[in-house]
Order: structure tokens, then C-alpha cells, then sequence
């Protein structure tokens, strides 16, 4: 579905990404775990398009959307949930919901989507009239997958969702991932908390300083001895 | 009803029309400032050439026998003056922006600052080179009648712009707050970059807003116009500052903030001229600046809601 290709992105002079190769099939979660700076938000923020990668190619479902504005990405149902929620603070929990479909104009399905994610979050739906930024910081993790959802992804890419979250909230995200994949989403899932992220995913990428180090599925990596002592925590 | 409220109710009036110039001026600065965080200095220039399309087209059409045979054509005939002058204004802006801070958008904040005062300058001074160094009379072509209330007249004249900067108001913060489009200025200006990913062309936004903003200069300025009898081509300057400190007073960023502070403004400014010194009225809008962002530094009506982590 998703096939990256040599990806090289720069931040002013600094090579972020060093020639990364990623692929995401129909159905998977697929989970991008390494450090910090080791480049698994820059290759999300590429592949969404608010970073032009100088080198390299991205395809979605066969076309090339390598340097695509990033409404262009978003028009093909490529949906980023970002880092740190960036939710729109000033704006409703609706209205937010409300952005997350702005491209579409099925009334009806919007209305019944709006149905859906209420279902799967049922605390937003008790706060609809509340400003994004009252939430709390779970609540608003909720809102922007609710958010991403409402676009009806193909493929949704969820950067570090369990970022400075309780554990409790942490696993409520986890379980609504696992959910929506069962449901028919393909994700593809950054995350430093690597224990959680290998154990929803079907498959996952170890990236280091820019470059792939290891791929493997789920379960492999979590046996890998390098994984286990690098991002694991084991002694 | 004594004399003494008699000033205050008159110069309530004045100072009402006076802050609703101001406010459609400084309106244009909030919005920008609100998505591009960048104070457009060439925003008073719009208020000047707004004046100057309204002049020539009503001296153009007024020219048409028909607009000035009856009451009602005389009505579609300012009409037409104020759609035309906007429209084209609000072009000049979509053309400033794509040419003068476009190119500049991912430069330091400073070099679209600088354009902004060079587009400025080229303005006024292409005014004052290709149409006239002195002021141009501006015609009125209705007869203007005086109404007295208590103690205070309020002319045809005041009653128009009022309601119309009012009704002008009204229709941009229903946009803003209720329509798709609206609703994505508001994204946008709240965070850019996430508006890209729900699917919104920034790029349109952007353009939008550099619409939006000068046609109610442009407005501003026709008022200006109808209102004192005369345009020049440094006409903005004053008013342009005074507004930009409107939207500063209400609020940068805050779209009822800047129709607050412009209308505050325009009433203590009149209220000084009558009780202070005509000499000072221009000092006062400075002065309720400095007491405003030492009390409250975001402005009146700036950012209250707090953003969680």
C-alpha cells in the first residue's frame, strides 16, 4: 500500500533521514520504534508532506506523493495524527472533529462517522461543546485519532500517541489501535514506548541515526537481543 | 437635557463613526497577524486606494444618468462604488501577498516586516505620482440631513456608516464562526501546519485572508472619504496607526478584539477632543495602548484559554 523508497530528508544542512526504506501493506500495523532523532517522526512528517524529502520515493496504492503539499497527502486519505496532538485549542471538540473531515462532503456518512468515533471515545462525546484545549492531555490524544479518523483513512499514521500519557490512558489508546486496525485501518505507528508498539504490530522497523538497523515482525523483534537491550530496558 | 451630557451624547456620535473606521481597519491587521503572525504594514495603504477606486468609480458612474435619476438607483449606485472598490482592493492585497511576503515566508520575521514597509512606500508614492500630491474632493450625492437626538445631531451621513461597519461586522464573524471556509481561517490561524493535514490549501487561506482584510480597509476608506469630504494619497498613515493599535488594545490575532479596540479608541479619542484639547486626540490612542498592555499585555480580549501539554 505504502512503499518508501531511499528516503533522504534534510533540515536545513543536517540529513535527517539517510536513505530509509519503509513498506506498509493493506490491513498491517506496521510500528516505527528507535531514540530520539533517529528520524521516525521526519519519516512520517515526509510521507505526510510538510517536509519535501530531497531524494527518494514515496508511493501510495502506485502513485508517486513524494513532495506533495501536505493537503494533497491528506486528499488521498493519508492521515497524520501529529506528535503532541496539536489539537485546535480554540475550537470546539466538535469543531475539531469537524476539521478532521473537512475535505469530505457526504453529510450523512460525516454524521455517522461522527457517530462512530464518539462510540469508540465515549468521553469526548460528554465534552462536544468544550474547547480542544480543556482537555486533558489523554482526552486530547483521544480527539486527534478521533480527529484522523473522521477523514476515513486508508492509512493512518500516528506519531508517538502514547507520549506523556498515565499508563491506564496509555493502554486505552493501545486497545482503540488494535480496534481500529481490526476494523480495516492500516497504521503505521511511531512510538518510543517499543514494548507496546511491537506487541500491536505486525511488523516493525528499528531505525538508528536516520537509517533502517533492523525489520522484522512483532514478535521477532521483541526476541532480538539488540532490541531487548537498546529499547527494551533489559540488563 | 443639559449641555454638558448634550457634548457627551454628540461626541458619543462622532467618536461611534470615528471607531468604525478604525475597527474595519484594524481588522485587517488582526487577521493577518492572526495567521501569518506578521504585522502587515502596507494595511493602511488599502485604506488610501480603497478611497481612491470609490472616488473614481462614483465619479465614473455618477456620470450614467440613470444612477442619479432616483433615491433607488442613487442607493445601487453606492453600491456598486463600495463592491468595486473592495473587490479591487481586496485583489491589490491577494496580489501583495503572492508577490511581497510570499516569497518571503520561510525568511527570519524581519525581512517580511521590511517588504511590508516597502510595498507601503511604493504605494503612496506611486498615489502621489500617477494621481495628485494634493487632496481630491470626494463628492457626496445624497442630500445629508441632521437628525437631533437629546442634545446630540447625528447626520444621514453617521447613521450610514455606522450600520454599515456594523452590518460589515456582523457578516465577517458569521463567516469566520460558521462557514467551512471561516472555519478553516480559524484552523489556520491556529496552527498551520495542522491545518495542512486536515486537508486545508494554506496557500488559499492565506490569499483569503489578504482578501478579506483590505476589502474592509478599502471600505474604511471610501468611509473616510464620505465622511471628511477629501482623500490624499498619505491619507492611511494616521488612521493605519491608530487601528493597527486598535487590534494591539482588543487583542492581536482576536477578531472582536480589534472591532472593540477600534471603536474604543474612536470614542475616547472624540471624548478627549471635547474635554482635553483637540491638540491631544491623536496622543490618546497611544496612551490607552500603554495602559492596556500594562494591565493586560495579550490585549482586552487576547488569548485566555490555556493550552495543556
Amino acid at each position: 500500500m505504502l512503499n518508501v523508497k531511499d528516503l533522504h530528508t534534510f533540515y536545513g544542512k543536517i540529513e535527517a533521514l539517510k536513505g530509509i526504506s519503509v513498506e506498509v501493506n493493506e490491513g498491517e500495523i506496521v510500528t516505527l520504534i528507535g531514540a530520539n532523532g533517529a528520524g521516525k517522526s521526519t519519516t512520517l512528517k515526509t510521507v505526510s508532506g510538510q517536509i519535501a524529502p530531497r531524494n527518494g520515493s514515496i508511493e501510495f496504492l502506485g502513485q508517486q506523493i513524494a513532495g506533495m503539499p501536505s493537503h494533497q497527502v491528506t486528499a488521498k486519505r493519508v492521515i497524520q495524527v501529529p506528535e503532541g496532538r496539536r489539537i485546535f485549542a480554540q475550537m470546539t471538540v466538535r469543531e475539531n472533529l469537524e476539521m478532521g473531515a473537512f475535505l469530505r462532503t457526504d453529510k450523512e456518512e460525516i454524521a455517522a462517522d461522527l457517530e462512530r468515533v464518539l462510540e469508540l471515545f465515549p468521553r469526548l462525546s460528554e465534552r462536544l461543546a468544550q474547547k480542544g484545549g480543556t482537555l486533558s492531555g489523554g482526552e486530547q490524544q483521544m480527539l486527534a485519532i478521533a480527529r484522523g479518523m473522521m477523514a476515513r483513512p486508508q492509512l493512518l499514521m500516528l506519531d508517538e500517541p502514547s507520549m506523556g500519557l498515565a499508563p491506564v490512558i496509555v493502554e486505552v489508546i493501545f486497545e482503540t489501535i488494535k480496534k481500529l486496525n481490526k476494523d480495516g485501518t492500516t497504521i503505521l505507528l511511531v512510538e518510543q514506548n517499543a514494548a507496546m508498539a511491537l506487541q500491536v504490530a505486525h511488523r516493525g522497523y528499528v531505525l538508528e541515526t536516520g537509517s533502517v538497523a533492523l525489520q522484522g515482525t512483532g514478535q521477532e523483534l521483541l526476541r532480538n537481543e539488540r532490541v531487548r537491550k537498546t529499547y527494551l530496558g533489559e540488563l | 437635557m443639559s449641555v454638558e451630557l448634550g457634548i457627551i451624547a454628540q461626541q458619543f456620535v462622532n467618536g461611534l463613526t470615528l471607531g468604525g473606521m478604525y475597527a474595519l481597519l484594524a481588522l485587517g491587521y488582526t487577521l493577518v497577524y492572526g495567521i501569518l503572525l506578521m504585522i502587515n504594514f502596507a494595511h493602511a495603504e488599502m485604506f488610501m486606494f480603497g478611497a481612491y477606486v470609490g472616488l473614481f468609480t462614483l465619479q465614473g458612474l455618477s456620470r450614467i444618468e440613470f444612477f442619479t435619476s432616483s433615491g433607488p438607483a442613487l442607493l445601487l449606485l453606492y453600491l456598486l462604488t463600495f463592491l468595486i472598490a473592495m473587490v479591487a482592493t481586496g485583489i491589490l492585497g491577494v496580489i501583495i501577498e503572492r508577490f511581497a511576503y510570499r516569497p518571503l515566508r520561510h525568511a527570519p520575521r524581519l525581512a517580511p516586516l521590511i517588504s511590508a514597509i516597502g510595498v507601503s512606500l511604493f504605494l503612496q508614492n506611486a498615489a502621489l505620482l500617477w494621481i495628485s500630491s494634493r487632496s481630491l474632493p470626494f463628492p457626496v450625492l445624497f442630500e445629508v440631513r441632521t437628525f437631533r437626538i437629546g442634545g446630540a445631531s447625528i447626520s444621514s451621513m453617521q447613521i450610514l456608516i455606522i450600520t454599515v461597519t456594523i452590518l460589515l461586522m456582523l457578516v465577517l464573524d458569521t463567516f469566520i464562526s460558521r462557514t467551512r471556509l471561516g472555519k478553516s481561517m480559524r484552523a489556520t490561524s491556529q496552527d498551520r501546519e495542522t491545518a495542512g493535514l486536515m486537508g486545508i490549501d494554506i496557500n488559499r487561506v492565506i490569499a483569503l485572508t489578504f482578501f478579506i482584510g483590505p476589502a474592509l480597509g478599502g471600505a474604511a476608506g471610501i468611509f473616510s472619504g464620505m465622511y471628511y469630504g477629501n482623500i490624499k494619497y498619505n491619507m492611511g498613515f494616521i488612521p493605519g496607526i491608530k487601528a493597527f493599535t486598535a487590534a494591539v488594545v482588543g487583542g492581536i490575532g482576536n477578531l472582536r478584539g480589534a472591532m472593540l479596540g477600534g471603536f474604543l479608541i474612536g470614542l475616547l479619542e472624540s471624548l478627549a477632543a471635547a474635554y482635553i484639547s483637540t491638540g491631544y486626540k491623536d496622543v490618546i490612542a497611544f496612551v490607552i495602548l500603554i495602559i492596556v498592555l500594562i494591565f493586560k499585555p495579550g490585549g482586552l480580549l487576547g488569548e485566555s484559554v490555556a493550552e495543556k501539554v
